[in-house]
């Protein structure tokens, strides 16, 4: 759960345009399994986004010709709905979005073990329902647990987070104001027990010294998020065998 | 960035990316260079008459065009204030084996948007210098760039192109434009007196293959199909990061900053390189 700040005890001078600390991320909560359909789902609500993942396979994949003969192929993308910013977005994929796909397809697959379903594919789908910035880190944390709940084999998670530069400063979890108006945006994603980065991406100006700082700040947000991330598999785990007790009882 | 044009490459493609992975056990590039070298660099700016500005890039052999046409046009609601940049790269069915004509593939769209990223962030061009009347007219700078072949690393010799084109070219002067704003249906952009464009620094783009735990500086064609990731790091002339992208793979956390440090050494020495380069072209042009 976010912890809630004791307001401003003695907080830095410096406060940022929703009043949090440099290294405060904005509330956040992940739920797994929140789509009946899907082989696995999740959502992540952070401040004021709210991203859903569904991932649906391994299953046969087509077009036959693009199979591959060792290992299995991942799809992904990433969708804003047209209502998903203030100005409407439109419905088609547009440049941002076929790179941001790209991306995040190259972070979960570095953790997915796709050697284990030959000649098939996994699909991974995030739709970004509302967005208000860092929306692709918040992303590739949902799908990971997405991923998760799919029973889907992986060597780690993949918890994305971002720092950046506002107004001089080094924050953490670029929010959408900051984002626009500030210096720098460094959003990374991390295999946090391998301690591999798999999404590494930044436009702005830092120096070498404020891109260490960034980065640490950044990882130091996405263990926070981790932990989130167990939590929630560890409550679909709970939820599920109570309903499993449930379903045998029925049958007796 | 390749890995999944493997079913097109060539056969002998196949071997030499065998080789690449032979060799590294012995600390060796294929085409003998050191880990650390970038391949010969040949920058010719003004190669096209017609744009504003043009240049072309030898990378090795990875040949680049890079041409530059402003135009009048709206600017953004969210940026009256600024002119606009729009950057599109393309892979000419000339460039490699498994190259295809057609609607932009996610690899080229990537490209496009990293050296776009590279010029925007840098502040290479001071986007509120192309205003023509703020809030309604200002020029749009269009960066466009052709792969006729691809033997890697075309990021970096993007980047150049576009640097040495912005350094050498010229566009119409927006100050003519709005004096003249009266008259702007009727004014013929060619014959707008053009003034050098306002180019305020030199970043370099580097791009770095991570194969055995060995990072390999401006990763030819075969080294990028074998890379485990693959980077890219622009830098400013101040020495500021000013875009990373990492294209594919995992790097360890240290990795990353050994990457950020090869690439700072590499991007000072290459901003030289371009720098001479581009001095060459202006006094034999004054001649």
């Amino acid at each position: 759960m976010p912890k809630k700040e004791k307001k401003n005890e003695k907080v830095d001078e410096f406060i940022r345009p929703d009043g949090r600390k440099y290294d405060e991320l904005r509330p956040y909560k992940i739920r797994a399994h929140i789509l009946k359909n899907a082989d696995g789902s999740a959502e992540i609500r952070l401040g004021g986004n709210w991203i859903i993942a569904a991932v649906y396979g391994p299953k046969e994949h087509f077009p036959k010709f693009e199979i591959s003969q060792d290992r299995a192929i991942l799809n992904c993308r990433y969708h804003m709905n047209p209502y998903s910013t203030s100005e409407r977005k439109s419905p088609k994929p547009s440049r941002r979005e076929i790179e941001l796909s790209k991306v995040i397809r190259n972070a979960l697959t570095q953790s997915v073990i796709l050697d284990d379903f030959p000649e098939m594919s996994i699909d991974v789908f995030i739709e970004v329902a509302q967005a208000e910035g860092s929306t692709r880190v918040a992303s590739i944390t949902a799908a990971s647990v997405a991923l998760a709940d799919a029973g889907i084999p992986m060597r780690d998670m993949v918890v994305g987070c971002s720092a950046g530069k506002y107004n001089g400063h080094i924050i953490l979890d670029v929010g959408e104001i900051e984002d626009k108006e500030g210096e720098a945006d460094l959003p990374i994603a991390i295999m946090p027990n391998l301690r591999k980065v798999v999404l590494l991406q930044m436009d702005g100006k830092m120096t070498h010294e404020e891109f260490k700082k960034a980065f640490d700040l950044a990882l130091k947000g996405a263990m926070q998020l981790y932990e989130e991330q167990l939590n929630a598999l560890k409550n679909i785990l709970e939820s599920m065998s109570t309903l499993g007790e449930g379903e045998i009882n029925e049958k007796k | 960035m390749r890995r999944n044009n493997l079913k097109k490459n060539t056969l002998h493609e196949l071997l030499m990316a065998n080789n690449v992975l032979k060799m590294a056990k012995e600390n060796k590039r294929i085409d003998g260079r050191d880990f650390l070298d970038y391949r010969p660099i040949k920058i010719e700016p003004n190669v096209i008459e017609k744009p504003d500005a043009s240049a072309r890039v030898m990378l090795g052999d990875t040949f680049i065009i890079v041409g530059i046409n402003f135009e009048i046009g709206t600017p953004f609601s969210d940026s009256p204030d600024k002119g606009i940049l729009i950057t599109e790269g393309e892979v000419l069915p000339t460039a490699s084996f498994g190259a295809e004509a057609g609607p932009p593939s996610e690899e080229e769209i990537e490209i496009s948007r990293v050296v776009d990223r590279s010029i925007r962030e840098s502040g290479v061009v001071d986007l509120s210098e192309l205003v023509i009347v703020p809030g309604e007219k200002v020029l749009k700078m269009f960066v466009d760039f052709n792969i006729f072949n691809d033997d890697g690393n075309i990021v970096d010799a993007a980047v150049l192109g576009t640097v040495a084109a912005l350094l050498t070219g010229k566009m119409p002067d927006p100050k003519y434009i709005a004096e003249h704003i009266d008259e702007i249906d009727k004014i013929s952009l060619k014959e707008v007196p053009r003034v050098p464009i306002p180019v305020k620094d030199i970043p370099i783009s580097t791009t770095l293959a991570l194969i055995g735990d060995k990072f390999y500086v401006d990763p030819n064609y075969v080294e990028e199909s074998v890379a485990e990731a693959l980077i890219t790091i622009t830098h400013t002339k101040n020495d500021e990061i000013c875009a990373v992208q990492l294209y594919e793979g995992a790097l360890g956390y240290e990795q990353v900053f050994e990457a950020l440090n090869i690439s700072l050494n590499k991007s000072r020495e290459i901003r030289d390189i371009l720098l001479s380069m581009v001095k060459n072209e202006s006094t034999e042009t004054n001649e």
